[in-house]
């Protein structure tokens, strides 16, 4: 969420007193004096000048390397990420491709409406979360921004001025706030978005629950600026049935004012999507090798099959990604650059510690809805970021 | 949490109008307000009201930890989330740049805060249940998304 009204007191080896943090921004500070890694080449300690020139060694041997993750990174480091791709022809791919990329791809090249997260907060009168659950995944983002504040044309309060809708296939802890909750069969979002084209011309719906489908429609037609918080529930539900959304889009922006702001589940998975729209044309796996490629063939699920060395910034795959991808993933060499350890450095032939950002390292970082944001280093240290880090590799390749 | 049908289900049931009230159950309100304990009851000490008593002192136990307006607050629920902090109608009156358009506190008149990753009461004076003439706001327990803090 990139939240800039934290207030964190550090004592020698520990934080003090915080305030504001949620318990997941509690504990990504805390991390720093608990869970740091420490420069190995193969599971023995070395120096970082060492893990550096090993690293680069291995990349130059390296026949097809992929560089993936970023979305933990500073926009500086993506960016140098990528000259490094670039020089070495290889596979670039983020935490996007198996998450909210299919998404952020239209809301980048302006197919679907988006706007500000202030703006929600000033103007929206009906939020949607749809196969998300922020009270889980951004616990502050009802309270700062999408429901519970007062904004400048919401100045009642949530009861009043806002609505809150969820659509779900369980009862999450969102889903518990909220007055207006749909639970829907997995699976079943797009015979749901056909039911409220159907009511929204004057047709009965042929799907579930009537009545509450009719009410559901009913908010979201009278909304005078309604937002739509897609979650992963909803992507990897219409995967290859986006139009759908669009098309449903299309006919709500007829009737009143939508918007939508993907839920992306990391700081800065944005950044590294709009530098590599800027910089390719397109958000996510592509490999430069003999000119510049796009296509599912470069994805991480993909790519992780036959690349033999694998440079993780800012993630950790191993953990995050299904187990077919993580095994082949463990099986090439890897190099992970990470201030915090992981089962990704865990099993990393190389790893190379890096500076926190936000704590020890400044940066800027793109959030959900493209907001840039900056921030400075806090604290002095000498571990280089992960800007510095692939620059040194860059030079030593 | 505990209400007072349960702990009236405990008491002996006697109305031996020894604690002042006139009826048991309004005994057990008033237990459950804490404005007697249970040394007030004179009969549950009987050996016979033994089982009774200690599991009467069991389930009053968490009320022990409440403010002085009844606010409990389950540290290991909280997940730091600020709905109550944003939500309490107090807390926006007195802070209308921080915590009432859904930034974090910067005035000292607020009641609830977030400190280390989990909400704190500083200040329960400012509470509108707070005192002889209060209000039965719920605003900050019913927007916690794990009930996490509650009142008795």
């Amino acid at each position: 969420m990139l939240c800039e009204d934290i207030e964190v007191a550090l004592k020698v080896g520990a934080i003090e007193k915080s305030k504001n943090l949620c318990r997941k921004g509690q504990g990504h500070f805390q991390a720093l004096f608990t869970e740091r890694t420490v420069p190995c080449i193969e599971g023995i300690e070395t120096s970082e000048e060492k893990a550096i020139a090993k690293a680069a060694e291995i990349l130059r041997d390296a026949d097809s390397p992929l560089f993936y993750g970023w979305s933990n990174s500073s926009l500086e480091a993506q960016k140098t990420g990528i000259e490094l791709a670039k020089k070495l022809e290889s596979k670039i791919d983020d935490t996007s491709s198996f998450c909210q990329g299919i998404l952020l791809e239209r809301v980048l090249k302006g197919t679907l409406p988006s706007c500000a997260l202030d703006d929600v907060r000033n103007f929206a009168d009906v939020s949607v979360f749809w196969g998300s659950d922020p009270s889980n995944s951004h616990p502050r983002h009802l309270s700062r921004f999408s429901y519970y504040p007062r904004g400048s044309k919401r100045q009642k309060g949530y009861d009043q001025d806002r609505n809150c809708v969820v659509i779900d296939v369980r009862k999450s802890s969102t889903s518990k706030l909220c007055s207006n909750y749909l639970r829907i069969p997995p699976g079943s979002d797009a015979e749901l978005i056909e039911a409220l084209l159907a009511i929204q011309d004057g047709k009965m719906p042929r799907f579930g629950e009537k009545k509450r489908i009719i009410e559901l429609a009913t908010i979201l037609k009278k909304a005078e600026f309604g937002v739509i918080f897609p979650g992963l529930g909803l992507i990897y539900s219409l995967t290859n049935k986006m139009e759908i959304f669009d098309g449903f889009l299309a006919k709500l922006n007829a009737i009143s004012n939508y918007k939508v702001i993907p839920m992306g589940g990391h700081y800065n998975t944005r950044g590294f999507n709009e530098l590599m729209l800027n910089e390719t044309g397109y958000i996510n796996q592509v490999s430069f090798k003999n000119g510049m490629h796009h296509g599912p063939e470069n994805d991480v699920i993909n790519a992780a099959k036959s690349c033999d060395v694998c440079v993780v910034v800012g993630s950790d795959p191993l953990s995050a990604l299904p187990f077919e991808t993580a095994h082949s993933l463990a099986k090439s060499k890897l190099i992970a650059i990470d201030p915090r350890k992981s089962l990704t450095t865990e099993a990393a032939s190389v790893v190379i510690p890096s500076a926190m950002y936000g704590l020890e390292a400044g940066g800027t970082a793109i959030r959900m809805d493209g907001l840039k944001i900056s921030f400075e280093p806090i604290i002095e240290s000498d571990l280089l970021s992960d800007e510095e880090l692939l620059r040194r590799i860059i030079e030593a390749v | 949490m505990v209400s007072a049908l349960e702990i009236y289900q405990l008491l002996p049931t006697a109305a031996c109008k020894e604690c002042g009230y006139a009826s048991c159950m309004a005994l057990a309100v008033a237990l459950l307000r804490r404005e007697k304990k249970l040394d007030d009851c004179p009969p549950l000490f009987d050996p016979k009201y033994a089982e009774k008593l200690n599991k009467l002192k069991e389930l009053l136990a968490p009320l022990e930890q409440a403010s002085e307006t009844g606010l409990i607050i389950h540290a290991e629920k909280c997940f730091g989330c600020g709905n109550c902090v944003v939500a309490c109608p107090v807390n926006v009156a007195n802070d209308p740049t921080g915590s009432a358009v859904g930034l974090g506190p910067k005035s000292d008149k607020v009641i609830l805060i977030v400190e280390n990753g989990i909400v704190m009461c500083p200040n329960p004076d400012e509470c509108r249940r707070f005192g002889p003439n209060k209000i039965l706001c719920n605003a900050c327990t019913a927007t916690c998304p794990s009930k996490a803090i509650e009142f008795v």
